[in-house]
């Protein structure tokens, strides 16, 4: 069905989507397409609703309007979710990766358990090929060493970096990151940005909500940048990121480089003014 | 003799003298476990049910697991068990004192463990369960692989109250002709006219069997800690 709708076409369309918590509408009217092997970074304020738009496309939140299609098929967010959960939206899960702030790997588990949990409940892999590709994957960022440790023993960049194997073992053709490397003390933060752009070096496709401006520079194809829900300014990532046409891009960026200081700082004032 | 009125010689006499009693009583004692365990068993169906329904986000499945629990709650147990035993007969619903006993007792318990077991649901961050749906899982499978195993770690102790409690509570079942542990010391006392005696020992063969409850859930306090 993918190959059908592969090609030109988008794999990742959203258009008009709107999500409103009660008369708070925290998204209005987004519109977007991601093709394969796109690297999307989401820029905003806090509460500017990128992490609700990230939650909507795996339908974690329910849209409130809007529709959305991956690779050509429409999403049928609107059929209440039944007693036993949803087969299409839960085969939809299985090709969006997800990888969190917190990383919300399961502490009852060891790390190779975390991994293979889904491949072999979900996609009904045998035992034995499910820790294959874990092992697998986890000697790729290497941390086989500790496959049969729990997840508590690991440091936060670790955690994460397990986190995102988790999702990779699905085998998914897109990942959504929901500002992964926030909780993380910054020594930490670079491990987990270098696993994401090896990725995307990859070929994933990769939708980034971050506050990490390097890392939408130098990784990201294109920036979003969003505001009171709506996409204010988008464009490939160096001409967003560094001369901004949108007044409040302008102003956000100068708010978040100057906690970086010196030589950006500077930069951001003098493209700003 | 001086040991003729010692206190020994008298502990002894007093041994003599109820140690015909023993058996009967140790048999009492095990109704009232087997009574028990079969309750504990219902509690925890009961419990579990009700907590699911309680989280649930359908009002038709929230709304009548809420009325239980308030119900049960509200209102004495002794009530309940009379209920079950006397009550139901009238509109022809007929039931054993064991059955009648171990239902009444059963969705009484139930009502207090699906409280503990809904504190251990709530206490899992919601991120464990977004994670797990977000790879794909059923929100069942996700509860069963994920939820539960990490919140039974935190409901063990207060089940443990609760299964004493259970215990505890099927001396309640006397008043419904089971002759169990209660009724057992109340007959005896009857024809021999010795209530410290006989209600010390059966106190004491309830402390028992409370007590072995209490190191059954340490050891499973303990094997599950270790995981991790």
């Amino acid at each position: 069905m993918s190959a059908m709708a592969g090609g030109g076409d988008p794999l990742l369309r959203v258009r008009d989507l709107r999500k409103s918590f009660g008369v708070h509408e925290v998204l209005a009217d987004i519109s977007l397409d991601v093709a394969r092997g796109e690297v999307i970074a989401i820029i905003g304020a806090s509460g500017s609703g990128k992490s609700t738009l990230l939650r909507c496309l795996n339908l974690l939140e329910r849209p409130s309007g809007g529709e959305i299609f991956y690779a050509g098929e429409p999403v049928d967010w609107r059929r209440p979710p039944g007693f036993f959960g949803d087969p299409a939206v839960q085969r939809l899960r299985t090709r969006i990766g997800m990888v969190f702030q917190s990383y919300n790997l399961w502490p009852h588990m060891t790390v190779l358990e975390n991994v293979i949990e889904a491949p072999m409940r979900v996609k009904g892999l045998p035992r034995r090929e499910a820790e294959e590709r874990a092992t697998y994957l986890l000697g790729r960022i290497g941390l086989a060493a500790k496959r049969d440790q729990h997840p508590f023993t690991l440091s936060g960049g670790q955690q994460q970096r397990v986190a995102i194997v988790r999702a990779l073992a699905m085998e998914p053709e897109a990942m959504l990151f929901d500002e992964v490397t926030s909780a993380l003390d910054p020594e930490l933060v670079g491990e987990v940005l270098d696993l994401m752009a090896s990725l995307a070096v990859d070929g994933m496709t990769m939708l980034v909500v971050t506050h990490e401006m390097d890392f939408a520079r130098e990784v990201s194809t294109r920036t979003i940048f969003i505001d009171a829900g709506r996409i204010a300014e988008q464009g490939p990532s160096v001409e967003v990121l560094e001369r901004p046409v949108n007044e409040r891009t302008r102003r956000f960026l100068d708010r978040v480089l100057h906690r970086r200081g010196g030589v950006d700082r500077e930069a951001a004032v003098d493209d700003g003014r | 003799m001086m040991d003729a009125d010692g206190p020994v010689a008298a502990a002894i006499a007093w041994w003599v003298s109820i140690e015909d009693y023993l058996p009967s009583f140790l048999d009492a004692a095990w109704l009232a476990f087997q009574l028990t365990l079969v309750i504990i068993g219902l509690t925890w169906v009961f419990g579990l049910v009700v907590a699911l329904a309680k989280t649930s986000r359908y009002r038709v499945i929230r709304w009548p697991a809420e009325l239980y629990v308030w119900f049960i709650r509200g209102t004495p147990t002794l009530i309940q068990v009379f209920i079950f035993y006397f009550g139901l007969p009238q509109i022809d619903i007929r039931m054993s004192p064991f059955a009648a006993g171990c239902l009444a007792l059963g969705l009484n318990g139930g009502a207090y463990v699906a409280e503990i077991i809904r504190g251990g649901l709530l206490a899992i961050p919601k991120g464990q369960m977004e994670s797990a749906i977000a790879l794909g899982m059923s929100p069942w499978t996700a509860m069963g692989r994920i939820i539960l195993p990490q919140a039974i770690r935190i409901i063990i102790p207060p089940l443990t109250n609760e299964a004493a409690t259970t215990l505890k509570n099927t001396s309640l079942l006397s008043t419904i002709t089971l002759v169990e542990l209660t009724l057992h010391a109340q007959l005896i006392i009857a024809a021999t006219y010795r209530p410290f005696d006989f209600y010390i020992i059966a106190a004491i063969l309830y402390l028992i069997m409370t007590s072995v409850l209490t190191q059954i859930a340490a050891w499973l306090e303990r094997r599950y800690q270790l995981r991790y």
